[in-house]
């Protein structure tokens, strides 16, 4: 019973009260900054921080067996789940500030005022009544309490899970396996459309001289023209407006594009 | 002294900014995040209920929730790559082919 005591301390007491309020302050504000944020990045991000100081509420709550699953199920995996999505499906898809139904943010704000009344109406009518003392359970016995729990009265809910998690990983495999719809190119024929594309050899290297040695400076053909194949259409297209932007989005399908006119059709891949 | 009244009001909060966002927003990934965060808030009012109630069955619902939202987050986005894979976009409008 040393930790009641502990807790009881004014000390520790002020302790929890300074760190309940500037953790409350940090995770509204994120919650805020998640919805405002366009950068779907900056969402995931103020969402690490809404999640991280959830989990430092639990360890408050006597919870540390849920504050460090917290940290490593919601803050290690899902979220880097969602980063690793974000990567794919495009790091610029901002959300476009057009509302397609008329007055959407207004009636949406309503609501979340009336769901905020409603609930606090109940919470207020609640009777929520001060936590009880401290016992092992919510302190150094937490983890034998709940898995004592687990393998007993929630068994059946336990293995219930299992069959989830084998159903989910299933489901994520099968929507995101890809047929092929071509053959796979083989070496040979990636042989015969290098040689057909007219230009055999590598991409010539970005140019080096006395004063610009930098990979946006393009490189000089033996006649003194600058050769603007031999800077990257990822550096060319950051440093000056793209003219035509191309219908891909990586730099594989790109490539071809800036070359000479007489490259070959692009292949289509989607 | 912070009593569970105000973590049930924190969560009561965070619930209605992930509401909000889940009705605003149309990057359909950040309203996925929106719905963990209501998740998170849900999460927060069992384990307060826990605490108070001095026994664990709070933080055993709430572990659970956590492993379906893990298994949700698994099946959403791999439909939200094959959307995109399909359509070149992540918006929820413009999954509109079911549609009447």
């Amino acid at each position: 019973m040393s930790q009641h005591v502990l807790l009881a301390s004014p000390a520790a007491q002020i302790t929890r009260e300074l760190a309940f309020w500037i953790l409350a302050i940090i995770s509204v504000a994120a919650g805020l900054g998640m919805v405002l944020a366009r950068k779907a990045v900056h969402c995931a991000l103020m969402l690490a921080v809404v999640m991280l100081s959830i989990a430092v509420f639990y360890a408050m709550l006597g919870a540390p067996f849920l504050a460090f699953v917290q940290v490593i199920v919601y803050t290690g995996a899902v979220l880097m789940l969602f980063l690793f999505v974000l990567m794919i499906v495009g790091i610029s898809a901002a959300d476009s500030i057009i509302e397609t139904i008329r007055g959407q943010r207004l009636w949406a704000a309503l609501a979340g005022i009336g769901l905020l009344v409603l609930l606090s109406l109940v919470v207020g009518h609640a009777v929520i009544g001060p936590a009880t003392p401290n016992t092992r359970a919510f302190g150094a016995g937490n983890v034998n309490s709940l898995a004592h729990l687990i393998f007993t009265r929630y068994v059946f809910a336990f293995e219930v899970t299992s069959a989830l998690l084998i159903t989910a990983a299933l489901g994520a495999m099968v929507l995101a396996h890809r047929e092929r719809l071509t053959a796979k190119p083989t070496q040979r024929a990636m042989a015969r459309d290098r040689i057909a594309s007219g230009r055999p050899t590598p991409l010539p290297g970005p140019g080096t001289y006395a004063q610009h040695n930098a990979v946006d400076m393009p490189a000089l053909l033996p006649d003194g023209t600058p050769a603007e194949i031999s800077v990257s259409p990822v550096i060319s297209g950051v440093l000056q407006p793209p003219e035509q932007p191309a219908p891909g989005g990586d730099t594989a399908s790109e490539l071809p594009a800036l070359e000479a006119a007489d490259t070959e059709p692009e292949e289509a891949r989607w | 002294m912070v009593t569970p009244a105000h973590f049930i009001a924190l969560a009561v909060i965070l619930f209605v900014i992930g509401a909000v966002g889940v009705l605003v927003r149309r990057n359909a990934i950040v309203v996925f995040m929106c719905v963990e965060l209501m998740l998170n808030a849900a999460n927060l009012a069992f384990v307060t209920f826990a605490r108070m109630h001095g026994n664990l069955d709070g933080q055993i619902i709430a572990f659970f929730v956590m492993v379906v939202a893990a298994a949700e987050v698994v099946v959403g986005l791999a439909i939200l790559t094959s959307i995109f894979r399909a359509r070149r976009s992540a918006s929820v409008d413009d999954a509109n082919l079911m549609k009447y």
